[in-house]
């Protein structure tokens, strides 16, 4: 397995950048990981990433667009604005969860 | 990553079963998903994906499906003259329905407009749209516009094309 130099910390990663163990996630980790997805971080992304953490510790996946959308989290049309170019993975990523792996 | 990173695809839907439609939406989705620019582009029976009036009853069918076997994985083939008993198509759809609902594969009208949110535009063909005697205000809101085969390929231009 990788590892990976961001945020302050060497963190374990796999080939695609996503963290393997979300203990070595920070706030920190984070932002430095937004940094590199060209990704400003505001308190509405905030609001996305602490909702995918919660949902990926109760379900052992992250949650699907279609599940942030009937949560009231967030609007699909949203999601895609605060993540351009990806924003399942690329929230996933930043939120140092595992790559989403369903089709939708 | 591998090189040459597809960009946009532009995806032709024909047909109006289950099979016929989800595909379609589901890799427009799955392309917008992916940072990919999508079209997609309805003719013949895949309007009806797209015309209000139908697009909230897409169905299987279960006659002249060889695939159609009971339960889906494992189960008995069911036989054509069984597919025809009355229920027996709404039955199928619904448990097909089910299980997709699981997975978080929303029914067609929902997934049309999550699409749209998305970013994947919605376009009917001309040609069959005046075949079966359709207008404009018949469409669901996200259709963007009917347009004609030629307008079709000047939208998918530099992409590529997939006709389902």
């Amino acid at each position: 397995m990788a590892t990976k130099s961001i945020g302050g910390r060497t963190v374990n990663v796999d080939e695609e950048g996503f963290m393997t163990d979300p203990a070595e996630w920070s706030k920190e980790v984070g932002e430095a990981i937004a940094k590199e997805e060209g990704i400003a971080l505001t308190d509405r992304h905030w609001n996305v990433i602490t909702f995918m953490q919660a949902e990926t510790k109760k379900n052992g996946e992250p949650p699907t667009i279609r599940a942030m959308n009937k949560s009231g989290v967030v609007t699909t049309k949203e999601l895609y604005e605060l993540f351009p170019g990806g924003p399942a993975k690329k929230a996933a990523k930043i939120a140092g969860l595992k790559k989403p792996a369903g089709c939708v | 990553m591998a090189e040459g990173k597809i960009k946009k695809v532009s995806i032709g839907v024909s047909k109006g079963s289950i099979e016929g439609v989800y595909p379609g939406l589901i890799m427009a989705n799955g392309a917008r998903m992916e940072g990919i620019e999508a079209n997609l582009f309805f003719t013949f029976f895949g309007l009806d994906a797209i015309v209000k009036a139908r697009m909230g009853r897409i169905a299987v069918s279960t006659v002249g499906n060889p695939g159609m076997y009971f339960p889906p994985k494992g189960g008995i083939r069911v036989p054509t003259l069984m597919g025809m008993l009355p229920g027996m198509q709404a039955f199928a759809t619904w448990f097909f329905r089910k299980k997709m609902d699981k997975l978080d594969i929303p029914p067609v009208p929902e997934f049309v407009e999550m699409c749209h949110d998305a970013g994947v535009r919605f376009y009917a063909c001309k040609a069959t749209v005046d075949m079966f005697g359709y207008k404009k205000e018949d469409f669901c809101p996200q259709v963007e516009a009917i347009i004609n085969v030629g307008t079709f390929y000047e939208k998918a231009a530099g992409g590529e094309i997939i006709f389902t």
